[in-house]
């Protein structure tokens, strides 16, 4: 598999285009992913996030612009790019009949890597479903789902990551472990592109975050550097109340 | 770019296997009706059917065995629209392997299923007095028919898979095809039909391929039917697998 050179960014988006019928959804996005970061593309409900998803993962082609993956051309070289990422979807694609082990295997198969049991085993005990990969998936929480999902992503330890909204749908607890998940990704230097409708998550995990908002990409910068978009902070004492969160998670005892 | 089309149908074939031995009551609800139906027209309606000499089993069980498959291949539509909806169906063409490997992982299985709910209704149908003198070879070209009528009606099924909305809409298309046996020479000789009906009856595809079955268990002579047979079946499968791609560009970039 190619590298690319230290400072070309893992991730290259200019000009892209595509509209549904009529509706046109993304009107010329452009951003760029450097190798190793977490990019967190911010954006409400049908803003496109998922559409450039799935024009990065080859799911879907653009009517205009480029994408690059890994520098290899989506349009032109779509078998070189989905050897370079992984997509772990808006809905946890794993396989209900299934169980958590055999998923792996399964995935692990399909990626042609040496040994497909030992890596879906160390798999498990790295996301913490060691206890329950003989269960079937059907079974699980959707916090264990949506590890499953991710460590299912990792097999191949493909450079880049895409993670399409990795906490919809789930509890504040669920919601911490997939956090913890992605750190973890972020910390083994795999890249992650990461959708989120939750201001939360972005200023969790990214180290760049970017807003799409009517087709385009409004702003793209460091939290810091988005903060310093408004005027600078007023200094005013607020009584420190613990969020209907921290209740929560003190009184159901936060698991590690 | 090297692919692995084989390791990787092989793959995805095993673990839509392993779905069919986990839900083994699709095989059950996919053999319960014919065997509902070969009880009934055998044992209530058979004694008022004339269909000349031989036992009336004899005489149905090829219509039976089509009526297995068209209700079988609602499965393989279903199978297919739960992985569309589920969203493995992307997972599978976002990674690096032999895309089209994905649809024929269910194919093959729709293959094997069918071929194992056949089985079990053969059984039946010998319990209940089915008996056949054919040899081998006869018993190997009935299989050869059948598996060419699959294959035929799972590319049919593979459309509704792919582009349905809804389970209900995935496995509907089946029923037109599982009642298709009954305007057929299936149950009753044509020649008891008025005419418009008995035309209809003679030129749809069930009948030819009805009369080669039934032909190859009597030991008789196929004749022209099994040539007709053959042309419904692949071009039914050509015609299918034609419009299954275009269904399936539609979904994948």
């Amino acid at each position: 598999m190619e590298t690319t050179s230290g400072q070309a960014p893992v991730i290259h988006v200019e000009g892209l285009e595509k509209s549904f019928k009529d509706l046109q959804v993304l009107r010329g996005v452009d951003f760029d992913v450097a190798q190793g970061s977490v990019f967190a593309l911010l954006g409400s409900n049908g803003a496109g996030k998922t559409t450039v998803v799935r024009i990065l993962a080859t799911l879907l082609k653009a009517d205009a612009g480029a994408a690059a993956v890994n520098g290899f051309d989506v349009a032109s070289q779509p078998a070189q790019v989905r050897e370079s990422f992984s997509l772990t979807g808006q809905f946890a694609a794993v396989d209900e009949i299934l169980t958590g082990r055999e998923n792996l295997v399964l995935v692990a198969k399909l990626r042609h890597v040496k040994d497909p049991g030992a890596v879906a085993d160390a798999l498990l005990e790295r996301f913490s479903l060691a206890d329950s990969g003989a269960r079937k998936v059907s079974e699980y929480s959707g916090g264990m789902r949506r590890r499953l999902d991710i460590s299912m992503s990792l097999i191949g330890n493909p450079p880049v990551i895409f993670l399409d909204e990795p906490t919809t749908g789930l509890d504040p607890q669920a919601r911490l472990e997939v956090w913890a998940a992605v750190r973890e990704l972020a910390a083994h230097g795999t890249t992650v592109l990461l959708t989120t409708q939750t201001l939360d998550e972005a200023e969790q995990l990214a180290d760049r975050i970017a807003i799409l908002h009517g087709g385009r990409i409004i702003v793209n910068g460091t939290l810091a550097e988005l903060k310093a978009l408004l005027p600078p902070a007023k200094v005013e004492y607020v009584e420190k109340q613990p969020t209907l969160e921290d209740v929560f998670l003190a009184l159901v005892g936060e698991k590690d | 770019m090297k692919t692995h089309f084989f390791g990787d149908t092989a793959v995805l074939l095993g673990r839509s296997l392993r779905h069919i031995s986990r839900s083994l009551d699709t095989i059950i609800t996919t053999t319960i009706m014919p065997i509902a139906f070969m009880l009934l027209f055998v044992y209530v309606f058979g004694g008022a059917i004339k269909t000349g000499s031989g036992s009336y089993v004899n005489y149905l069980l090829p219509g039976i065995l089509l009526i297995t498959i068209a209700s079988g291949i609602s499965y393989t539509a279903f199978r297919l629209f739960l992985d569309m909806k589920g969203g493995i169906f992307e997972r599978f063409q976002s990674m690096p392997i032999a895309r089209s490997s994905v649809l024929w992982a269910h194919v093959l299985t729709s293959l094997v299923a069918n071929l194992v709910s056949i089985v079990v209704v053969v059984l039946v149908a010998l319990v209940m007095g089915f008996r056949s003198p054919a040899g081998p070879l006869a018993w190997l070209a009935v299989a050869g028919i059948l598996m060419l009528f699959t294959l035929a009606l799972t590319w049919i099924a593979v459309i509704p898979g792919l582009s349905a909305t809804s389970a209900d809409g995935a496995s509907a298309f089946s029923y037109p095809i599982i009642f298709l046996p009954f305007i057929s020479s299936a149950f009753v000789p044509t020649a008891t039909m008025p005419g418009p009906v008995r035309w209809f009856a003679e030129n749809q595809p069930v009948t030819s391929i009805v009369n080669s079955i039934r032909d190859l268990f009597a030991q008789q002579p196929v004749g022209s039917n099994i040539w007709v047979a053959l042309v419904w079946c692949v071009g039914i499968l050509v015609v299918a697998y034609f419009f299954a791609m275009a269904a399936y560009r539609k979904k994948i970039a």
